[in-house]
């Protein structure tokens, strides 16, 4: 029997490696933005830098288990299934190593009076991201589990949406440039954005745990 | 020519091969769960395992409801049920061996006139109606247990996944050594009356019979049919008929299993009997019914049945009527040509004789016989002459005809206490029944129930018993009898 299930064992262990890379890019995000709004630059860059060889050893290991999926012909019938979730859950890690990124390149000016509303806007994303792993993890081992986790996503999702629109109507009642006020805009709207996919991916998930009920 | 006659049931066992094996295997290797040589590796085997172990028990159902005697009637025979098979299968019907080689059997007895067995013709019938039935049960029941474990024991998509796989090829290593035991009989049961091979004994506790050579022949057969000509059938069912997850697909395959274990095994025959329950008639059953059926049970348990398809219903229904009433037709007519263009002998002629002893033990059995005084004295050399001056005497019914049959059939008996003692097997027979056989030593009997009531006389050894256990021995005791009757027939 531990022969025969070794190399599932192998397998099942990259899957929660990917999974763990995607919940601590999650939480490297939120450090990174809280340390730019404090301006401790060089903190911040450190965590861009490691959301970035996160991203790529998650791609790198995301290759590795969707070949191996097909190379050992393992799943047949849930594999399309895993594939789209390991590629739209990828996608969220990309979003967050990306607006991170752009938080760096162009250095957005972020009103004090909106720190803490930016912070909130990042705590509820990286909440329905965190939500999402704690799903995907279900779908594998207890599919029972999967619809609270899936409902936790959509709760931070509709709350993310709320604080970013919050934050827009406050910049756009404002006092400054335009320019400005959509700059800040748009920072918000990448922010969301994170939970606005990992929201996809659950929609993705919903469908297969229902093909999963045998 | 004894080969050349056994090819219509090598034929018919090639088909059962490339079709049934799909039954067991299709959807584990149409979904690539299985790989197909390991599938077609584990199917043959186990063919060839329960057919030879356990396929005596549904053969002897189907040898009572004809006992088709001559080489070239079991060939016609075997031909008529497998062009039925090949034919509706090109129309595309449903259909199965088990109910076309009935039919063809029937139309032998039709053609020569010799009696059906009536109780195992029903025996045989009300088990095709149960077989999908009780599929669809085994299938309900197993559904709702797999479910309810598989909801509370958080395994691992991956491990279930690797755990399905090792299901799929030990269920279908069961299914097929059930597949064997239980469909052996449609391939090579018209043939074991008129089996060419002796039995064989290895170093004492190796020990084949005739029989069971007969069917390992058959069963390879329908090994060859796994090897050539599966792979297309099992991925046509993989893909298009069932869309069902892996672990309902296992659950499909093991009740089918289940069913064909349970119409074919003598081994829960007998513990069944042990447990004073009801026996289940040992008769060959459709595993494509049995599919139908359990995949039914799933679609019942899923949706309430509102996806039941009463089109699949009905066709299958229609086809335990039309697929044997067309293999009769091809059987009789078969057999007229064989006969009578070919010059081949279709049915050994046995001899009926009317006597004094005959007509008490007909008293004794219950048959009335007033009308029968007027026959006795006669001997009849062909069995449908006997037919009709019984028919013409008297109006009796097919299950009485059968007892009559039975009871006037000659076969001459002469006891011979050297061949008793060299050929009796002291591990099957025991003592007192070897010693009641020897007694007779040099005495004849013209008919088969003497011989019985004789070893009666000589000895409680051969007395058929009462209560509880009774049916295992009296069945082993008409297994004994049968091999006496063979032994000593002059």
């Amino acid at each position: 029997m531990q022969l025969l299930l070794k190399k599932t064992k192998e397998l099942e262990n990259q899957i929660e490696n990917y999974l763990d890379i995607v919940l601590q890019g999650g939480l490297c995000f939120k450090e990174g933005v809280k340390y730019y709004l404090r301006e401790q630059l060089d903190d911040f860059e450190k965590r861009l830098s490691d959301l970035d060889r996160m991203e790529s050893d998650g791609d790198e290991l995301r290759r590795t288990i969707e070949s191996s999926l097909y190379a050992q012909t393992l799943i047949p019938e849930s594999r399309g299934d895993v594939l789209g979730l390991l590629e739209s859950t990828d996608r969220v890690l990309n979003t967050m190593a990306e607006t991170l990124l752009q938080f760096s390149v162009e250095i957005p000016d972020i009103l004090p009076d909106l720190h803490q509303a930016y912070l909130d806007l990042t705590d509820a994303s990286i909440n329905a991201v965190e939500a999402l792993v704690q799903a995907i993890r279900a779908y594998f081992r207890d599919i029972t589990a999967v619809r609270d986790h899936i409902n936790k996503v959509q709760f931070h999702e509709n709350e993310s949406d709320k604080i970013s629109e919050k934050i827009k109507r406050q910049v756009f009642r404002s006092d400054i440039r335009l320019s400005h006020k959509i700059h800040m805009r748009y920072f918000a709207y990448h922010i969301e954005n994170i939970a606005d996919e990992a929201e996809d991916v659950c929609d993705r998930l919903a469908i297969a745990t229902i093909k999963r009920y045998i | 020519m004894i080969w050349f006659f056994l090819l219509s049931g090598l034929f018919l066992g090639w088909s059962l091969g490339a079709n049934d094996a799909a039954n067991i295997f299709g959807t584990a290797v149409g979904t690539k769960m299985v790989r197909f040589k390991t599938a077609a590796l584990v199917g043959s085997v186990f063919v060839i395992l329960g057919a030879v172990v356990d396929g005596a028990g549904a053969t002897h159902t189907l040898g009572k409801l004809g006992a088709v005697n001559a080489m070239a009637g079991s060939f016609t025979v075997a031909l008529a049920a497998g062009a039925t098979v090949a034919w509706m299968t090109k129309l595309k019907l449903p259909v199965s061996t088990s109910q076309s080689i009935v039919g063809a059997i029937i139309g032998w007895n039709l053609f020569t006139a010799s009696p059906t067995d009536l109780n195992s013709l029903t025996k045989i019938i009300s088990t095709w109606v149960v077989c999908p039935v009780l599929a669809a049960v085994f299938a309900i029941i197993l559904f709702k247990i797999a479910k309810f474990f598989l909801n509370r024991a958080r395994i691992h998509l991956l491990e279930l996944d690797a755990y399905t796989r090792l299901g799929l090829i030990l269920v279908g290593a069961f299914g097929a050594y059930s597949l064997g035991a239980n469909n052996i009989a449609n391939v090579m049961g018209v043939f074991v009356p008129a089996s060419p091979f002796k039995d064989v004994h290895l170093l004492n506790f190796f020990h084949l019979t005739g029989t069971q050579q007969l069917f390992f022949l058959g069963a390879l057969a329908i090994a060859v049919g796994i090897y050539t000509y599966s792979y297309r059938v099992m991925t046509t069912v993989g893909n298009e008929i069932f869309r069902l997850s892996p672990v309902a697909a296992l659950v499909v395959v093991l009740s089918e299993s289940l069913v064909l274990f349970i119409f074919a095994s003598e081994g829960l025959e007998k513990w069944l009997i042990f447990h004073g329950l009801p026996p289940v008639p040992l008769v060959p059953v459709s595993s494509s019914q049995a599919v139908v059926g359990a995949v039914i049970g799933i679609g019942i348990v899923k949706s309430g049945g509102k996806g039941i398809n009463f089109n699949v219903l009905w066709k299958i229904a229609s086809g335990w009527v039309t697929t044997p009433i067309a293999a009769a037709v091809l059987s009789f007519v078969g057999l007229f040509f064989v006969q009578n263009v070919f010059q081949q002998e279709v049915v050994k002629p046995v001899t009926y004789e009317i006597s004094r002893p005959v007509l008490v033990e007909m008293q004794n059995e219950g048959l009335p016989i007033q009308n029968l005084e007027k026959l006795n004295g006669r001997v009849f050399y062909r069995t449908a002459d006997f037919r009709r001056q019984l028919k013409s005497v008297e109006k009796s019914s097919e299950k009485q005809l059968y007892r009559i049959f039975n009871l006037a059939k000659v076969d001459t008996i002469r006891i011979d206490s050297v061949l008793a003692s060299r050929e009796m097997d002291p591990q099957w027979f025991n003592p007192e029944q070897i010693q009641a056989v020897k007694k007779l030593h040099g005495k004849i009997f013209l008919h088969h129930w003497q011989l019985a009531k004789a070893l009666v006389k000589e000895s409680d050894a051969w007395k058929p018993r009462t209560g509880k256990e009774a049916a295992i021995f009296n069945k082993d005791l008409k297994k004994k009898l049968s091999y006496l009757f063979q032994l000593f027939r002059k």
